[in-house]
């Protein structure tokens, strides 16, 4: 126990985003709810982002954007990497928010078309309407 | 400047948006449009594995940045094939599906070839890319379109079965994702080639195994292997049938071709098979999955149901094949990508021609087929051989170097299972071939007349044209695949 | 399948945790992440393409590949919901209400259509007078949403933002217009198919000019090579062609949030909605 404190609290961001995709892949498989299970997924890929943007992160550093750019006469100023943080998480981290964003907007609509048809998104209920339809296969 | 490596994703890409744009004011030009994006796509892809074949890997550096800043295209052999057999596979069910998706979605049939143009993007895309996060990025690019075209299937069951796909497939995705940030994190770079340099010094780090473990899980709940199968029969038998042509081939293989890139040239064989030495776990899991698949055919009542679980049945032997650990059973598994995926395409072929006649394909409305559709079912007659392994079929030649690659790697298991699920597929196939061959009891039975005259109602010419096509292709790709494995397959494994 | 749930997510975190065992502590500048690519990109990105803005250098440029295809995602999400949910049947019956008098009517010929106007007005299945304040302040906030979302567009290169974030910004901006008057505004005021073309043609804005590269003798998205092309200093040729795409994805990012959003709340038959 006195091992795992010291290394809980140098990485706990990295614990934080393991427990809070738990939570998200339980309700995924456990829930009932279509409409919850959504609410799930967007927490497991927020997780993933929480751990991505971690693993940009450096301490004593800035923004990725280069100060006073243009104007201030600093052109060609020397730029120190240790100054910034990493910019490339952010930038993957970009791509996988507007692919979860468009994942949720196909999901929800596949659940308005299956109220459309069934009146209901409780999947045990699904369930029974589809025995009550009859055996296609 | 030599683009051909860019235009082979670009082009049905760029002809996408063309195609959407073309919906809002002339509908009937995005098939044509689409049929152009493909063509070049051929064209491209054709190009570029002759240049493979001639003078060796293409390196394409997109945005004009080197390698590990910016992104790159890396095409080998393998990649070569995997995209001349991707473009041609999609270009060839373009023209079947003119009549069938008329006839299925008719009133937005422009949106259906722009999402069909996108899928085929994302697969060519995953197929030749060098970069781990661009990879991610386009097989979610592929999975939402499956999921969208998926879900205009059958109106009951199609939306459901698509939206357990959508959980199952971000499971997947996410899984792959973590996959790629464990190893970002250990080697703070993207590009393949890249990691797998850096990985050659780190590969006792409990998170490389992490890392490899993940995106294994990932890949394989996309590829549906055996205990994460759950999602694609229902998902494959509801969805259009223009659609489920050219996924059931595809789909899975080019996601075993991203296992073997994965295996190959990110990991190294021998970080898989000496250092942490899980391939016979995995060459279980595929005996598995080769039996289960199988069994479950068996008990299947529709035809298009039954073939998904002989889809699940293949990717065992894939993934069994890849981890056999030797060369064998390696050049088996990259000639099954090859010849699975044509004998999958021409079974969906046959039963998209049997799907425009009959509406239904419950096995018992299958009577009488031989007599009213001939040329369909010589075609799927072909295909059937060729998935059970009869010789001049190319079926067979793959299941032969992957049954010595077992024995060689002592698997008789595995053997064992490719010889009982060819037995089982046997006996499947020919219990449909007997329900076709009998003339159904028609109620006017005993007046004589009605017997002697067997009405032909054949599909569209050019439904079957492209299936006769594709069933000749498969004795074509057997008689040829000793060129096939000396050619691509072994030059690339050196 | 609770039980089955707390097995594999147990699994799933134990294995997670295992692997953050050899990660460096949170924040350490000497971890290989922030050691190999990232200072290349650091001191590099801001004198090869003169972006100060590094994400954008790096989501625009250099792994604009990447981009590129993460906006034709979001196309596709919009093209989804079209072909999913959008129904075409005409609604047999309408309601409208006589604005002086109050009078409501119920119209079941569903080929007679009112003109909708100073007289009569729409009527949805949950309406209720629209609310003076909330109409008036919506249109005074709108426009200045709108050029905000332009400037985040504009300025995405220098400060954060991007063609992303002005697309939803532009976006919610729309959608804001149909929950403060109703869904018929919207619809009236920008047809569905000049947001059907608009999120084709950004994105095909994107490829296009990725395209327009190759003959001119560069790879694919390669943008310096448009310089020729272009009038004004070549030195800034790269943060121009940023520019040009983040315009296209703004404008596709905008049509397809409000091809989402109506589609879904009206279930495809564009009339009623929140």
């Amino acid at each position: 126990m006195t091992d795992l404190l010291p290394l809980i609290v140098a990485k706990y961001n990295y614990w934080l985003y393991v427990i809070l995709m738990m939570i998200g892949l339980y309700a995924m498989i456990a829930k009932n709810n279509l409409i919850k299970k959504l609410v799930g997924m967007n927490i497991f890929q927020t997780a993933i982002i929480l751990f991505y943007v971690s693993i940009g992160y450096k301490t004593d550093a800035t923004i990725p954007i280069i100060q006073n750019a243009h104007g201030g006469g600093s052109h060609g100023a020397v730029i120190h990497a240790a100054d910034y943080i990493n910019p490339l998480p952010h930038v993957l981290m970009l791509t996988a928010i507007v692919v979860s964003v468009a994942t949720f907007g196909v999901a929800m609509a596949l659940a308005v078309r299956i109220y459309q048809r069934y009146q209901t998104l409780e999947e045990d209920e699904l369930r029974m309407r589809l025995i009550d339809i009859g055996p296609e296969e | 400047m030599d683009n051909y490596p860019a235009l082979i994703v670009i082009a049905p890409l760029l002809t996408a948006f063309l195609a959407g744009i073309a919906v809002w004011i002339r509908e009937r030009l995005a098939y044509p449009i689409a049929l152009t994006g493909l063509a070049v796509s051929i064209f491209s892809a054709g190009k570029v594995l002759m240049q493979v074949i001639t003078s060796g890997t293409i390196q394409y550096r997109l945005a004009g940045w080197a390698p590990p800043m910016g992104i790159e295209y890396r095409i080998d052999l393998l990649n070569a094939m995997v995209l001349l057999l991707v473009s041609s596979i999609a270009f060839l069910n373009l023209v079947a599906s003119y009549k069938s998706v008329d006839q299925e979605i008719n009133d937005r049939a422009g949106s259906f070839y722009t999402m069909y143009l996108l899928f085929v993007t994302g697969l060519l895309g995953v197929t030749v890319t060098g970069d781990l996060f661009n990879l991610y990025v386009l097989i979610e690019l592929t999975s939402l379109t499956s999921y969208a075209m998926i879900a205009l299937g059958d109106r009951d069951r199609a939306p459901l079965a698509s939206l357990n796909y959508v959980f199952i497939g971000v499971i997947g995705a996410s899984f792959y994702l973590l996959g790629v940030g464990y190893l970002y994190m250990q080697t703070g770079s993207l590009n393949m080639a890249d990691v797998a340099n850096i990985l050659s010094g780190i590969q006792g780090s409990s998170t490389v195994l992490t890392a490899f473990i993940l995106m294994m899980i990932g890949i394989w709940i996309k590829m549906a292997f055996f205990p994460m199968h759950v999602w694609l029969p229902n998902a494959y038998t509801y969805s259009p049938i223009g659609f489920a042509r050219v996924v059931a081939p595809l789909m899975t293989k080019v996601m075993i071709y991203v296992m073997i890139r994965l295996m190959i040239t990110v990991f190294g064989f021998d970080y898989i098979f000496k250092t942490l030495n899980l391939s016979d776990a995995v060459v279980w899991l595929g005996t598995i999955a080769i039996l289960s698949g199988a069994v479950m055919a068996l008990s299947q009542k529709n035809l298009k149901k039954m073939l998904t679980y002989i889809i699940v049945c293949e990717i065992g032997y894939m993934v069994g094949g890849a981890w056999l650990g030797n060369q064998l059973g390696m050049t088996g598994a990259i000639l099954h990508i090859l010849n699975d995926a044509l004998m999958t395409f021409a079974l969906f072929l046959a039963v998209g021609n049997m799907a425009y006649r009959l509406k239904k394909l419950d096995l018992t409305d299958l009577q009488g087929l031989f007599g009213k559709m001939p040329w369909t079912m010589a075609g799927f007659v072909l295909a059937a051989f060729s998935i059970i392994g009869v010789p001049p079929t190319c079926g067979f030649f793959s299941k032969w170097y992957l049954i010595l690659g077992a024995f060689e790697a002592g698997a008789y298991h595995f053997a064992g299972a490719l010889i009982i699920s060819s037995l089982l597929s046997a006996v499947l196939f020919f219990k449909v071939f007997e329900i076709c061959f009998f003339e159904p009891m028609s109620k006017d039975h005993g007046h004589g007349e009605s017997h002697s005259q067997v009405v032909i109602e054949e599909a569209p010419i050019s439904m079957l044209f492209v299936s006769g096509l594709v069933s000749l292709s498969l004795i074509v790709a057997g008689l040829y695949s000793g060129t096939i494995v000396n050619t691509i397959i072994l030059p690339f494994l050196k | 399948m609770k039980f089955l749930g707390v097995v594999i997510v147990c699994l799933t975190g134990a294995l997670l945790l295992y692997g953050t065992g050899e990660f460096p502590d949170w924040g350490d500048p000497n971890s290989p992440a922030s050691l190999h690519l990232s200072n290349d990109y650091i001191e590099k990105a801001f004198e090869e393409t003169q972006v100060p803005n590094l994400v954008t250098a790096v989501l625009a440029d250099y792994r604009g590949f990447d981009t590129m295809f993460e906006t034709s995602v979001i196309f596709c999400a919009g093209l989804a919901c079209f072909l999913l949910l959008r129904d075409f049947s005409q609604k047999k019956e309408r309601f409208y209400r006589h604005i002086p008098t109050g009078v409501i009517l119920h119209v079941k010929n569903s080929k007679k259509i009112l003109k909708v106007g100073k007289e009569f007005e729409h009527m949805d299945k949950d309406w209720v007078p629209s609310d003076l304040i909330i109409k008036t302040v919506c249109r005074i906030i709108i426009p200045f949403i709108q050029l905000y979302a332009l400037y985040v567009v504009a300025h995405g290169d220098f400060s954060p933002g991007g063609g992303f974030q002005g697309g939803v910004i532009f976006g919610s901006s729309l959608i804001l217009l149909a929950i403060s008057y109703d869904l018929k505004t919207l619809v009236n005021r920008i047809k569905e198919k000049v947001f059907g073309i608009y999120a084709a043609i950004g994105v095909l804005i994107y490829v296009g000019i990725g395209a327009i590269c190759m003959p001119m003798g560069g790879n694919f998205l390669d943008y310096s090579k448009l310089a020729p092309l272009v009038p004004g200093d070549p030195h800034h040729i790269r943060a121009l062609g940023m520019l040009g795409i983040e315009i296209g994805v703004g404008i596709a990012v905008t049509a397809v949030m409000a091809i989402i959003y109506i589609n879904i709340v009206s279930e495809g038959r564009h009339d009623e909605g929140l």
